[in-house]
């Protein structure tokens, strides 16, 4: 399927969001997500279930004022 | 020693972590500065990156407190996603809320502020609201949960200093007892040492620092200058008056004419 993932279409063959990340790249990577601007906590990316079209934020620490 | 939500941090100095030449010289600054705040941020990482990794690695080695920003956001939603996603990523309830309302001055949104501010603190954060000097909204963020208030100094990154002193003034003698801290707009020390002496509890600043030909030895200015301040303070400044009043005796002066 077809997802948006920081602003990118990307195709995924995963359909839960801890395979996503892992299929992406991200594996042990310390980041947050959101799909479809609301937050997914890491304890709930197993359970979370991507659709087609689904917008998918991936942040990690950065530099701030 | 000032209190932000029951924790007791040593330094009146909170830096900002970005915009620095390098990692070392950010290091640095925080070792020069004894700043014991830092403000960080969250944003998008590609998949085999691994940059939050090394930033946040540094981070914990300034041995600070972390304050996480909702930097650039503009709507309640989006302010309160960032805040959610930094909660879980640095581990802390502490949260610099910004809710940006307008492009060029980034001056905050006040409804949308107050509106994340609340459902922020619902959700169980210690929200430090980046507000203006406006008392009524000042007031309604303490309503809505605030136990920490940060009106601007000026506009971010602009460097202007204390832009309403009125407002200021005003907002401080107003909420006695909140903790304060003047974030953003500030350039110079002499402004950080201003906003000490009129009974802030601390100030918040990056981009002076950052910015700055020898960031390290900035960050110890303004540290000298925020402990300047804030013994002036203090020590209960004399009132200023218009006409002259000789500091030296009259009574023994030797009659020469």
């Amino acid at each position: 399927m077809k997802i948006t993932v920081n602003g990118d279409s990307h195709e995924v063959s995963g359909t839960t969001l801890d395979a996503v990340l892992i299929e992406l790249g991200y594996g042990e990577a310390k980041v947050a997500t959101a799909v479809n601007e609301a937050f997914v906590p890491a304890a709930s990316r197993a359970a979370t279930t991507l659709q087609d079209g689904d917008r998918l934020e991936i942040v990690a620490p950065r530099q701030g004022g | 020693m000032v209190t932000f939500y029951g924790t007791e941090v040593q330094s009146r100095l909170m830096l900002g972590t970005a915009l620095y030449p390098s990692p070392a010289i950010l290091e640095q600054a925080f070792r020069r500065s004894g700043a014991g705040i830092a403000t960080v941020s969250v944003r998008r990482e590609a998949g085999t990156e691994r940059a939050g990794a090394a930033f946040w690695d540094l981070v914990r080695q300034l041995g600070v407190k972390v304050l996480p920003n909702t930097a650039g956001c503009h709507s309640v939603r989006e302010a309160v996603t960032t805040a959610q996603m930094a909660r879980e990523l640095f581990e802390t309830n502490w949260i610099k809320l910004e809710v940006i309302g307008h492009a060029d001055t980034l001056q905050p949104d006040p409804f949308g502020l107050v509106e994340a501010a609340r459902i922020l603190t619902d959700d169980g954060f210690e929200v430090f609201p980046y507000t203006t000097e406006d008392i009524v909204l000042a007031d309604r963020l303490l309503e809505a949960g605030c136990k920490v208030l940060m009106p601007w100094g000026a506009p971010i990154g602009t460097g202007l200093g204390l832009t309403n002193i009125y407002g200021l003034r005003t907002l401080r003698a107003q909420f006695p007892d909140v903790p304060m801290v003047v974030d953003a707009g500030l350039g110079l020390p002499s402004q950080a040492a201003q906003a000490m002496e009129m009974g802030f509890d601390a100030v918040l600043l990056n981009t002076a620092v950052a910015k700055a030909g020898d960031p390290a030895a900035m960050a110890e200015g303004f540290a000298r200058a925020v402990e300047a301040g804030r013994l002036a303070y203090e020590a209960d400044p004399m009132e200023p008056r218009d006409m002259a009043a000789p500091s030296t005796p009259l009574i023994g002066k030797a009659f020469l004419e």
